[in-house]
């Protein structure tokens, strides 16, 4: 009898730990995970709170498309900690790192004596210590494309430096006309654009659905998404629903950065067990890793080129930097 | 020498067959349904080729390896299920009781959060590996200090070790980033779509040694029901039948885990649905049990992957949410 209660207890607290470490991810999922640091949710309008300063000396932020903003529109000096996930540009190295969407470290935050932090929208308990604590914040959320130059423009005035913001956002929202004009007129390729998938084999694969970042990405390289009826930011797909779709462009894009040629060689090849889809037999199946591709920062219009260039590749065909690049310092 | 445990065999034995056909009928009608219709003269026409046939791809390529590998897991975690609450003696054993399951889990969350960086091999050999060490910490924690398998310090062992696990794989989680923790919890929660037949292949040989060890396990089963001492005066060498239960059972758990992830209540909701039917003889419910878990793994996998075309839920969730309410009625129906 003893050994029963205790198996009942045991089998509970199985449960609790289960449950603990499901509610932790759902949470984060709720947090827009597929969004990744980088947030591509669902949105609201952007929020001012606490009264403007000048200009703030002491930035902090905890996404990696802000920190690129923020560098971008030479307010990189004002900056003194940013996500534990930012890579770009170099001279993040040298600032302190403050965690990110989900783990914020408070206490580095509020050590860091700052007078402006940019939150996500969902950092809701972020929000709450920073307002206890008198600190300036800057919230934004992202739904889609459109967003980021309006983020930018917003966090330009913010943090004083509204004409740079101005200047980059135009830019980018140029490149991006140009790269659409492009494309414009030419056929649309059925793409799946999927942005995860387990190495080696066709388990696990994720793909950009019906709204979001990726979603209008594709849309503006002059793709058509093969999942847009999804109205979803993402969709497991399995490999029947690949077939049933059957897309004539197969675009994987991968954060982490410095694959070699042989190994997407190899991932592509996996390819090879779906000969039906008609990106197998054509041999359109991209690869593109550069955590470029999954911020939804300054750098977007390059990302966007390059899916187009993969998309349309004749549209291309003639020496083309967008004007967002030509203007940034050589990484 | 038959004890009084035992029913007689040959009742049963029709449910056995009943259960063997409902598992052949699952496989084979399984891949004739899902969100794409199919055209069954287009998928055997031998004239169009293989590389053309869409409708032969899904159904060879896409749902006949997952209607396998919902069998082979669905029948493997029931039997497993068996056998632990046999060896435990207890009615709410799974198989994931032991620490095998959160063993494996930590072992594919390590090979998808540090893969890329450091390549450790497939999620499926990840997670294998990662049961085998479950186990032998498992088991010799459980005989370090005691003759035997004494359940209660298996099960002591077992838990501690899977609260000890999960803890790592919380710490684990924390190092990830957002897609790989995505990905992570979507492994948690099992999935069959193995899209070819190389992870069944390799967790067959595992599943059959594991059967070979659960065909010697049926008497002794039935007469541990009766305590240690009991069997032991009616010529069970106790000991060895437990190792060979604890052994054989984490064996098949670990394989069937690689396979589709630790896909819950299969092992518990089964055997108990098994017994209603056929009673307690072991010599039933190991068969029945085996059978019926892969025709039930079949048909919850159907729904899975039509009730939201074309959005599909992970199988463990279709699992859970019928074995949820099972496993509380066990719990509070059969305590009262």
């Amino acid at each position: 009898m003893r050994l029963r209660g205790f198996v009942r207890l045991a089998q509970l607290e199985m449960i609790a730990l289960r449950l603990l470490i499901g509610s932790i991810v759902i949470a984060s999922l709720a947090n827009g995970v597929m969004a990744t640091p980088h947030g591509l949710i669902a949105s609201w309008p952007h929020r001012l709170t606490a009264a403007p300063q000048a200009q703030p000396r002491r930035i902090i932020s905890v996404i990696p498309a802000v920190t690129e903003m923020l560098f971008a529109i030479s307010a990189g000096d004002q900056v003194v900690g940013v996500s534990s996930y930012d890579t770009y540009p170099a001279a993040v190295a040298s600032r302190e790192r403050v965690g990110a969407l989900l783990d914020p470290n408070v206490e580095r935050i509020l050590a860091l004596k700052p007078d402006l932090v940019v939150v996500y929208g969902t950092q809701q308990e972020l929000i709450a210590r920073l307002d206890r604590a008198g600190i300036p914040r800057f919230e934004y959320q992202h739904a889609g494309l459109a967003d980021i130059t309006i983020t930018i423009r917003k966090l330009g005035e913010r943090v004083g430096r509204a004409p740079e913001a101005d200047r980059l956002a135009s830019a980018i929202e140029r490149d991006i006309a140009d790269i659409r004009t492009r494309v414009s007129g030419r056929p649309r390729p059925k793409t799946a654009l999927l942005f995860g998938r387990e190495a080696g084999s066709l388990r696990s694969m994720y793909a950009s659905a019906g709204v979001g970042f990726l979603h209008d990405m594709l849309e503006a390289a002059g793709g058509m998404d093969a999942f847009a009826d999804v109205q979803k930011q993402s969709l497991q797909v399995s490999a029947e629903t690949m077939l049933a779709r059957a897309p004539e462009v197969i675009i994987e894009v991968h954060a982490s950065a410095g694959w070699t040629s042989q190994k997407i060689e190899r991932e592509r090849s996996v390819w090879k067990a779906l000969p039906s889809l008609p990106a197998v037999r054509t041999g359109r199946i991209y690869i593109l890793a550069d955590d470029l591709m999954s911020i939804p920062g300054p750098r977007v219009a390059e990302a966007i080129r390059r899916l187009a260039r993969a998309l349309h590749p004749a549209a291309f065909a003639a020496a083309f930097a967008p004007q967002a690049l030509r203007r940034a310092p050589p990484q | 020498m038959t004890p009084e445990v035992v029913l007689p065999l040959r009742r049963g034995l029709p449910i056995v067959a009943l259960c063997f056909v409902a598992m052949i009928a699952a496989i084979l009608i399984a891949p004739f349904i899902g969100s794409t219709p199919l055209d069954p003269g287009r998928i055997f026409s031998p004239s169009i080729a293989f590389a053309d046939n869409v409708d032969a791809q899904i159904f060879f390529v896409a749902r006949l390896p997952r209607a396998l590998a919902a069998a082979l897991v669905g029948g493997t975690l029931a039997a497993a299920g068996v056998v632990f609450q046999g060896l435990l003696r207890n009615p709410l054993a799974t198989p994931y009781t032991l620490g095998v399951s959160s063993g494996a889990a930590l072992g594919a969350m390590v090979t998808i959060t540090f893969g890329a960086a450091w390549p450790l091999g497939s999620v499926e050999a990840a997670s294998l590996t990662g049961a085998f060490v479950a186990v032998m910490v498992v088991y010799f924690l459980a005989t370090a200090r005691h003759q035997g398998l004494s359940s209660t310090v298996l099960l002591l062992a077992g838990v501690t070790l899977n609260a000890f696990f999960s803890a790592l794989i919380l710490f684990v989680q924390y190092l990830s980033d957002f897609a790989q923790i995505f990905r992570a919890l979507r492994w948690l929660m099992g999935d069959l779509d193995v899209v070819s037949y190389r992870p069944i292949f390799s967790a067959l040989p595992l599943v059959v040694v594991a059967f070979g060890l659960f065909a010697r396990l049926a008497r002794p089963l039935n007469l541990l029901t009766l305590g240690a001492d009991a069997a032991s005066t009616r010529g069970v060498d106790v000991e060895r039948a437990q190792r060979i239960a604890f052994f054989g059972g984490s064996l098949a758990t670990g394989a069937a885990v690689s396979v589709g992830g630790p896909i819950g209540f299969v092992g518990i909701i089964v055997p108990h649905l098994v017994r209603l039917v056929v009673g307690a003889d072991h010599r039933l419910v190991l068969p029945a049990s085996t059978f019926f878990g892969a025709a039930f793994l079949v048909v919850c996998d159907v729904f899975a992957r039509t009730i939201l075309a074309p959005v599909e839920l992970p199988v463990g969730v279709v699992t859970a949410v019928i074995g949820g309410p099972f496993f509380l009625w066990l719990l509070v129906g059969k305590r009262a």
